[in-house]
């Protein structure tokens, strides 16, 4: 007994370093672990209070860019409002069946207070938390293609896994086929993606546009992401095909948190088709 | 005494903010972004007991990660280096009893304190994008990045040091 107190005696520092590096490691595994990273994050209020202060000063030399996109998005949704007017006036014998203009999407806006892009594993800060209703698992877009998917929430604040992370596979497709693969981040360059598991058969060039496919059950389908810039043939498959994003995920400031309505019936379906 | 507590508390708490409201936005080259926080640990004076030194640098990483969303790595990592930060002080300085109350990074020379500096900054970085990366196949990243923003750090942190302590 007094040999095993002196062994501690002698080795105590050794044995706290030990404790506390067991410590931190045990958050790097649980942040890892996608639905586990309750207690490091920087949705708690101390972190996200001060990221909110210090994002209400430097958003204001971003407001000239920011209006320019407002702008765009404005002009580009009163095209396809105009479109959408000319079908419908072309149409006249539509019947008006309440039931099938049930709302299957929900948007709110966020403002992200904290953007990282330099890591290999970038996360974002949102100010909005469950009392605006926000949930993990709701898809992060903006009006120029998919920012992340929501992670950890607070009250006020939740974290945003960004598309920059090595654990973040997004189901997209090519727009002129049905041909579905996932896009996926080497921790390059941060607004190059790499789009992989897409069929060989697929065909297509460079600069084709590559727009979210409809399924998973977080984002809506047919999201512009980006264009293919380069990519490689090779042993019958597709290599490094490499996706330039249209947006600037270094300057991103406003978004839309998307939420799928019929997220759970859709999941629910899956998993009963699944055990059968 | 007293003075010495409040010191290197003030220290902590701009280090950190510091550190996550300007340097982890730098972006230096696109992707660059020093760690100076690490110079907390470089400047607390050393004394005999070394545990509440663990347990404050782990608590000056574990902040670090709260900003940045990391798990626990800059926790690790910080760690590491204040529990192996004496035996390389001793190694640098190649004495075994020097004194530990008075020691001061600006009263030994200036190509010791930059050894010393340099070993214990990339040892950290190190760790830090291993631990990020974690994997053998991206050997090459996890080697350029420790090598270049190491080399930043450095810098900020000397320019830092001299700065703002007072020579002895």
């Amino acid at each position: 007994m007094q040999q095993i107190i002196y062994f501690i005696r002698k080795f105590r520092y050794f044995l706290l370093f030990l404790l506390l590096e067991i410590l931190a490691f045990t958050f790097i595994i649980q942040h890892h672990s996608y639905h586990k990273s309750k207690f490091v994050n920087s949705a708690n209020s101390i972190s996200g209070g001060i990221y909110n202060k210090t994002n209400s000063i430097n958003e204001f030399f971003h407001l000239k860019t920011e209006n320019e996109r407002l702008i765009e998005e404005n002009t580009a949704l009163k095209n396809s409002l105009s479109i959408k007017n000319l079908s419908e006036n072309q149409d006249s014998f539509k019947l008006n069946d309440s039931a099938q203009y049930g709302q299957k999407y929900e948007y709110t806006y966020a403002k992200i207070i904290n953007n990282n892009y330099t890591n290999r594993n970038n996360t974002l800060t949102i100010n909005k938390g469950i009392k605006q209703g926000i949930t993990s698992d709701l898809g992060v877009i903006n009006s120029k293609g998919i920012i992340g998917v929501t992670k950890s929430t607070s009250s006020n604040y939740t974290t945003v896994l960004s598309i920059l992370n090595n654990n973040s596979k997004i189901n997209v497709r090519l727009k002129n086929s049905n041909h579905f693969g996932t896009l996926v981040w080497d921790g390059k360059d941060y607004n190059i993606l790499q789009l992989i598991d897409i069929p060989r058969q697929a065909q297509f060039k460079d600069g084709d546009t590559i727009i979210t496919g409809g399924k998973s059950a977080i984002f809506p389908e047919g999201i512009k992401i980006g264009v293919i810039k380069n990519f490689k043939f090779e042993n019958n498959q597709f290599q490094d095909i490499n996706i330039q994003l249209f947006n600037d995920m270094s300057s991103i400031g406003y978004v839309q948190i998307v939420k799928n309505l019929e997220r759970t019936e859709q999941l629910n379906l899956e998993k009963e088709s699944l055990n059968e | 005494m007293n003075s010495l507590i409040l010191n290197n508390s003030l220290r902590f708490i701009g280090l950190v903010l510091l550190q996550v409201l300007i340097f982890n936005h730098i972006n230096l080259f696109g992707y660059l972004n020093p760690m100076v926080y690490i110079a907390w640990i470089l400047l607390f004076p050393i004394r005999k007991n070394k545990s509440l030194f663990l347990i404050l640098s782990f608590l000056l990483g574990l902040s670090i990660d709260f900003f940045s969303d990391s798990g626990g790595i800059n926790a690790a990592a910080t760690l590491a280096i204040a529990f192996i930060r004496l035996p390389i002080l001793k190694m640098v300085l190649r004495k075994t009893d020097f004194d530990f109350l008075l020691f001061n990074l600006r009263a030994v020379s200036f190509s010791k304190a930059f050894i010393f500096i340099v070993i214990l900054t990339i040892i950290h970085h190190f760790i830090v994008f291993s631990l990020e990366y974690f994997s053998l196949n991206s050997f090459y990243p996890i080697i350029s990045n420790t090598i270049l923003t190491s080399v930043f750090t450095i810098i900020i942190i000397i320019l830092g040091i001299i700065l703002f302590s007072k020579k002895k």
